[in-house]
């Protein structure tokens, strides 16, 4: 792991979370409503990681998958804020929109990972998990 | 200002995931586990503690988001197959909510 990659991780996080902080304050999760925004941006940010493997120029410059898989991406989704929803949720009892929430994105993270990985071959995704970017 | 506060917060978070994922991520991906984990309990305690504002920005939207990662875990579990990926998203999962809760609790107390 070279010092450059971790600057990059850094940067990639930071706009990343920039980006995640400002659509959650065009788009308030508010109460107890299922937390939209924030299912969005993980399914989005779950697709977008699994469509990287599948660009040839990404995978052959080796700070590219830290600086947008690991680092942008990563930034992007959060689950310490689906957890603390989901505790929201329950605390106030709202079990149904919990489970609903937690299960709901788990799958819809999946499918759009599943979708995304049609572009990419196995042996892609071997040497961008190898990269690092997907951390 | 609440946005750079945001990007510095982040810019810790995400590179300690880099250097946990590095460290400790083989065939059962320990180190983004662990970091799940603890941006999920550090979080609940924040919000229990009455965090809001800037400090929350900083620490919580990014520290906790920067170290924590929906992405990953995503495709650590698909890439992983229905058994161990299973077992991955259970593992994450189910600690991550109780952890939370744990910090919300220890916060208020």
């Amino acid at each position: 792991m070279r010092f450059s990659f971790v600057v990059a991780v850094a940067v990639g996080g930071a706009a990343g979370a920039v980006a995640r902080h400002l659509l959650t304050i065009a788009f308030p999760d508010t109460g107890p409503a299922f937390p939209w925004t924030t299912f969005a941006i993980n399914v989005a940010g779950s697709f977008v990681l699994a469509l990287l493997p599948a660009v040839a120029s990404i995978r052959r410059h080796p700070i590219l998958p830290p600086l947008l898989g690991t680092g942008l991406l990563g930034g992007f989704t959060t689950l310490s804020t689906y957890s603390e929803q989901t505790r929201a949720l329950l605390a106030s009892g709202h079990a149904t929109t919990a489970g609903l929430y937690v299960v709901g994105t788990l799958a819809a993270c999946l499918v759009a990972v599943a979708a995304a990985d049609r572009l990419s071959t196995a042996t892609q995704r071997r040497e961008f998990d190898a990269e690092e970017g997907d951390l | 200002m609440t946005v750079l506060l945001v990007a510095l917060g982040a810019a810790v978070g995400a590179p300690a995931r880099y250097v946990a994922g590095h460290l400790l991520d083989e065939r059962w991906p320990w180190g983004t586990v662990l970091v799940n984990w603890a941006g999920s309990f550090l979080l609940g305690l924040l919000v229990a503690r009455g965090v809001s504002g800037d400090p929350l920005a900083l620490l919580g939207t990014g520290f906790c988001g920067g170290l924590t990662t929906y992405s990953a875990l995503a495709v650590h579990v698909h890439d992983r197959g229905p058994r161990l990926g299973s077992a991955v998203a259970l593992v994450t999962l189910v600690p991550a909510i109780a952890l939370c809760a744990l910090g919300f609790r220890l916060g208020t107390g």
